[in-house]
C-alpha cells in the first residue's frame, strides 16, 4: 500500500481522507518538539517561499503560521490585503496571477468569502492552504483541535465532542466536524436554533438544543466565539441572555459526570460563551491548542512541500 | 422581400392543435398558406425542410438585455442575434438597465433599437415604479404606448404589498400584467445560493425557498384582491408550484414561467463554487426541480421563459458571494427543453412548443406564437434530432456565462424567420 499523500492543497477538510488526517497529525508529532529546542529551527523548506496572504485581520492564525514557516527554514512574505470580499483594489484573480508571476511555492490565504481558497488554488501551481475562507473551512484549527484531543484521550475514535455556539457561521465548526467524523468520533452541536443549520443531522451529526444535555453527553466541548455582530444581524437577542442560557459556566461543568476537556479556537469573549474560571481551569486545553496550531502547520507546510518522513536529517521536499 | 416556400417540414403549430407534414408559404412577411404540395411562386426561394420541425417562432416572456448601461455585457443588437440564433422570434426585455426603462423615452429607446438590430422582435416592459426604486407607480399608460407588453420591478420584487396592490389595479386599465420576481428581501438577504445541505457544507449565505413562496401567496391574494393579472417570474420551488396550483383552481388571473435552468439543474451545481451556478431565485432541490417540472407538465407552469443574464466574464470570475446572479439562456433554452422534457416523455414535442411559443404570446398579448394565415411569418425550423455541443465560441450574445457550456443539447435551430425575413440561418451565415 502507498504512502498517503496531501496533493497540491489544504483546502479543507471535507475532501481529506482519514488517512491524510493520520498522516498529518503523525507528521505534526515531532514537530512538536522541534518548538522545544533552543534552536527551534529545522531546514525543511529551506529555499522554499511562502506569501501569507490576509484579506482578514488574524493576529493569532498568521503568527501561528509565520512561526510554523520560519521553524521551516522558509522565506516568508506577509500580505494583509485591506478590505474584505468587494474589493475596492484588485481583484482575486489579478492578485493570483501576480502570485503566480512572482514564482512563490506556497500560499497561505485567509479570505472572508467562502471558496475563496478553492478560487486561488484553481488557478495558480503554487501550494495553497486555506487560513480560513468565509464561514467555509479552517482546516488547520481543525487539525490543531484534532491533535490536542489525541494528546488529551489518547486517540479520537469513540470520543463525544460537541460543538458550542454559532455553527452556521462558523468555518472551525465545520472542519471540526469533518475531522471528528473521519476519525470515528460522535459529534454533536449545541446552541441556538437560529445559529444551528438544521442539515448538520445529513452529515451524522446530532442536534442537542440545551448546554446543559450537551454537557451531560460529552467528553470534550469546543466552544465557539460568539461574533458580537449576530446580536445586531438579530440572530440573538443580548449576550448577556446568550450567557445566561448558553454561556459554559463552573456552576454547569460542575454538574457534568465526567471532567471534560475544554477546547476554544480563540479568541475568547470571557463572560459570553465562555466564564473565565472556565477558560483558565484546570480543564482548558485552550494553551495546549495554541501550542499545537503551530506544530500541525508545520506538518501541513511540510507535507505539501512534498516532504516525506525522513526531515530530521535535512531532506524533505525539493532538497532530495 | 421574395416569397418563401418551407417544403415539407413537420409543421407543428399549437395555436391550431396541428401537427403533420406540410408545407408553409410566406409572403410579404406573412403566413400565406398551410398545407400539402403548395406550388411555388416564380422567384420564391425554397427552404428543404424535410426531417425538420417547422413550428411559430419562440417567444420568450423574460430576458434582459443590458442596454442601456452594461453594454459590454449584451446590446438589444446582440441579444436579439442571440435569441434568433436560439430560434425565438420575439423577447420580452426586462427593464433594471441604466437608466431603469420606466418612462415612455426609455421604452421607446427599447422599441427603436430593436428596430435597428432586426433580429428578433423586442418588446420593452415597463418598471412597476420610478427606477426601479419601489416607491411611485411608473406612467403605465404613455409606456403601454410607447410600446411596453408587461410591467416588472424585476431584478427586484415588487417592494411593498400597497405598490404591488395598485400596480395591479392601475394595470387593469391597460390591459397587462404586472411580473412578479416573488422574493422576500429580508430573508433573501446575503444569500448566495438555496439554503440546504449544500449551503451548510460550502458555508455560503442560503435563501429559503420561504423567500419565494412567501411572495408568491402575497401575489396570489393580492390578484384576487384586484383582479389584475399578476405573471410570476423564473418559480423555482414546489411550494410556488401549489400555490399557483390553488390560485388557479379559485380561477384567478395567475399566470406563472419557469426557466431551463430550474427545471434541468438543482443546488448541487454549486459545488466547487461555480459561479455560473449562482442564480437569483437560486437553484434548488430535486424534488423542486420535479414539481417545476410536472407544474409545466399539467400546465400549473404556463411557459417557459429563460431569465437570459448576460454578464461579462470578468464579473464572474471571482469569489461565490460577489458574483452577480444569472446565466445566459437564449441559446439554450429550445436544447434543454427538448432534452429534459421531451426526451424523457414528460412533454410531447408540440406541448414543449406550445409553452414556449404560443402560451407565452398569449400571455402578454403578443403577435405570433402561430401560423395561422395571415398571422406574421415568425417561424422557427429546427432539427429536434440533432445532437451538438454548447461551445463558448458559437455563442451570438456578448456573454457567455453558461453551466451548459460543454454539454451535448438536442434539437438544433437551423433557420429562425421574423416577419418573413431570415434573421437567422445557420446553412449560410454569411447572408445575414
Ligand atoms: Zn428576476
Amino acid at each position: 500500500m502507498t504512502e498517503p499523500t496531501l496533493g497540491k492543497d489544504l483546502l479543507g477538510l471535507e475532501g481529506l481522507t482519514k488517512a491524510q488526517v493520520e498522516l498529518i497529525l503523525d507528521t505534526a508529532e515531532p514537530f512538536k518538539e522541534v518548538s522545544e529546542r533552543a534552536i527551534k529551527k529545522v531546514p525543511a523548506l529551506r529555499g522554499k517561499t511562502i506569501v501569507n496572504l490576509f484579506f482578514e485581520a488574524s493576529t493569532r492564525t498568521r503568527i501561528s503560521f509565520e512561526f510554523a514557516e520560519k521553524r521551516l527554514s522558509a522565506d516568508t512574505v506577509n500580505v494583509a490585503a485591506s478590505g474584505s470580499s468587494v474589493s475596492k483594489g484588485e481583484t482575486l484573480v489579478d492578485t493570483a496571477r501576480n502570485l503566480e508571476a512572482m514564482r512563490i511555492d506556497m500560499v497561505v490565504i485567509r479570505h472572508g468569502s467562502s471558496g475563496a481558497a478553492k478560487f486561488l488554488a484553481d488557478r495558480i501551481r503554487s501550494n495553497v492552504i486555506n487560513a480560513g475562507d468565509g464561514t467555509h473551512e479552517h482546516p488547520t484549527q481543525g487539525l490543531l483541535d484534532l491533535l490536542t484531543l489525541r494528546d488529551r484521550f489518547g486517540k479520537i475514535e469513540g470520543l463525544k465532542v460537541a460543538i458550542c455556539g454559532d455553527v452556521l457561521h462558523s468555518r472551525v465548526a465545520r472542519s471540526n466536524i469533518w475531522g471528528l467524523l473521519k476519525l470515528g468520533a460522535e459529534v454533536a452541536v449545541c446552541g441556538p436554533a437560529t445559529l444551528i443549520p438544521p442539515q448538520v443531522v445529513e452529515l451524522g451529526v446530532q442536534i442537542i438544543p440545551r448546554i446543559e444535555d450537551a454537557i451531560a453527553w460529552a467528553d470534550a466541548l469546543n466552544i465557539l466565539r460568539l461574533q458580537l455582530e449576530r446580536m445586531q444581524a438579530g440572530f440573538i437577542p443580548s449576550l448577556r441572555e446568550y450567557n445566561r442560557v448558553f454561556g459554559v459556566t463552573r456552576e454547569r461543568l460542575a454538574r457534568a459526570p465526567k471532567e471534560l476537556a475544554i477546547l476554544h479556537p480563540g479568541p475568547m469573549n470571557r463572560g459570553v460563551e465562555i466564564d473565565s474560571d472556565v477558560a483558565d481551569g484546570p480543564h482548558s486545553v485552550i494553551l495546549p491548542q495554541v501550542t499545537n496550531g503551530v506544530a500541525v502547520r508545520m506538518a501541513v507546510l511540510y507535507l505539501l512541500a512534498g516532504g516525506g518522513p525522513d526531515w530530521r536529517s535535512g531532506g524533505g521536499g525539493d532538497d532530495r | 422581400m421574395s416569397d418563401l416556400l418551407i417544403r415539407g417540414g413537420r409543421v407543428i403549430d399549437p395555436s391550431r392543435a396541428t401537427d403533420g407534414v406540410a408545407d408553409v408559404y410566406v409572403k410579404d412577411g406573412k403566413i400565406e398558406a398551410v398545407g400539402r404540395n403548395i406550388p411555388a411562386q416564380p422567384g420564391a426561394s425554397i427552404i428543404d425542410a424535410a426531417g425538420k420541425v417547422v413550428a411559430p417562432g419562440l417567444v420568450d416572456l423574460h430576458v434582459h438585455l443590458r442596454e442601456p448601461g452594461f453594454e459590454h455585457a449584451e446590446t438589444i443588437a446582440t441579444g436579439a442575434m442571440s435569441a434568433a440564433a436560439g430560434g425565438f422570434t420575439a423577447i420580452c426585455a426586462m427593464p433594471n438597465t441604466d437608466p431603469v426603462t420606466d418612462s415612455q423615452a426609455t421604452v421607446g429607446f427599447v422599441v427603436r433599437q430593436a428596430i435597428r438590430a432586426a433580429k428578433a422582435r423586442v418588446y420593452p416592459i415597463g418598471a412597476v415604479s420610478i427606477g426601479q426604486n419601489g416607491e411611485q407607480l411608473t406612467e403605465f399608460g404613455e409606456m403601454v404606448q410607447a410600446g411596453a407588453v408587461a410591467v416588472s420591478d424585476d431584478g427586484r420584487p415588487v417592494a411593498t404589498s400597497h405598490l404591488m396592490r395598485t400596480a395591479l389595479e392601475y394595470a387593469k386599465t391597460f390591459g397587462i400584467p404586472v411580473a412578479d420576481h416573488c422574493e422576500d428581501m429580508s430573508l433573501a438577504k446575503g444569500g448566495a445560493m438555496h439554503e440546504g445541505i449544500i449551503s451548510a457544507r460550502l458555508g455560503l449565505k442560503g435563501i429559503p425557498s420561504a423567500a419565494e413562496e412567501i411572495m408568491v401567496a402575497r401575489d396570489i391574494i393580492l390578484a384576487e384582491l384586484t383582479g389584475g393579472h399578476v405573471h410570476l417570474c423564473h418559480m423555482s420551488t414546489k411550494g410556488s408550484v401549489a400555490l399557483i396550483r390553488w390560485a388557479k383552481e379559485r380561477g384567478l388571473r395567475v399566470t406563472a414561467e419557469a426557466t431551463p435552468h430550474h427545471f434541468t439543474l438543482t443546488h448541487e451545481r454549486c459545488e466547487g463554487y461555480d459561479t455560473n451556478a449562482k442564480m437569483n431565485p437560486p437553484l434548488r432541490e430535486a424534488a423542486d426541480r420535479e414539481a417545476i417540472r410536472q407544474g409545466l407538465k399539467d400546465g400549473t407552469i404556463d411557459c417557459i421563459a429563460s431569465d437570459h443574464a448576460p454578464h461579462h466574464y470578468d464579473t464572474k470570475e471571482r469569489e461565490f458571494d460577489d458574483a452577480p446572479n444569472g446565466i445566459v439562456g437564449l441559446e439554450t433554452a429550445l436544447g434543454l427543453g427538448l432534452r429534459e422534457l421531451v426526451e424523457p416523455g414528460l412533454l410531447s414535442l408540440p406541448d414543449l412548443l406550445a409553452r414556449m411559443s404560443t402560451v407565452p404570446a398569449r400571455i402578454f398579448k403578443l403577435p405570433g406564437g402561430t401560423l395561422m394565415v395571415g398571422a406574421p411569418a415568425d417561424v422557427v425550423v429546427f432539427d429536434p434530432a440533432e445532437r451538438w455541443t454548447v461551445r463558448r465560441e458559437d455563442l451570438h450574445s456578448r456573454s457567455t456565462n453558461s453551466p451548459f457550456l460543454g454539454e451535448t443539447l438536442s434539437g438544433r435551430v437551423q433557420l429562425t424567420l421574423v416577419g418573413g425575413r431570415v434573421a437567422y440561418d445557420r446553412s449560410n451565415r454569411q447572408i445575414l
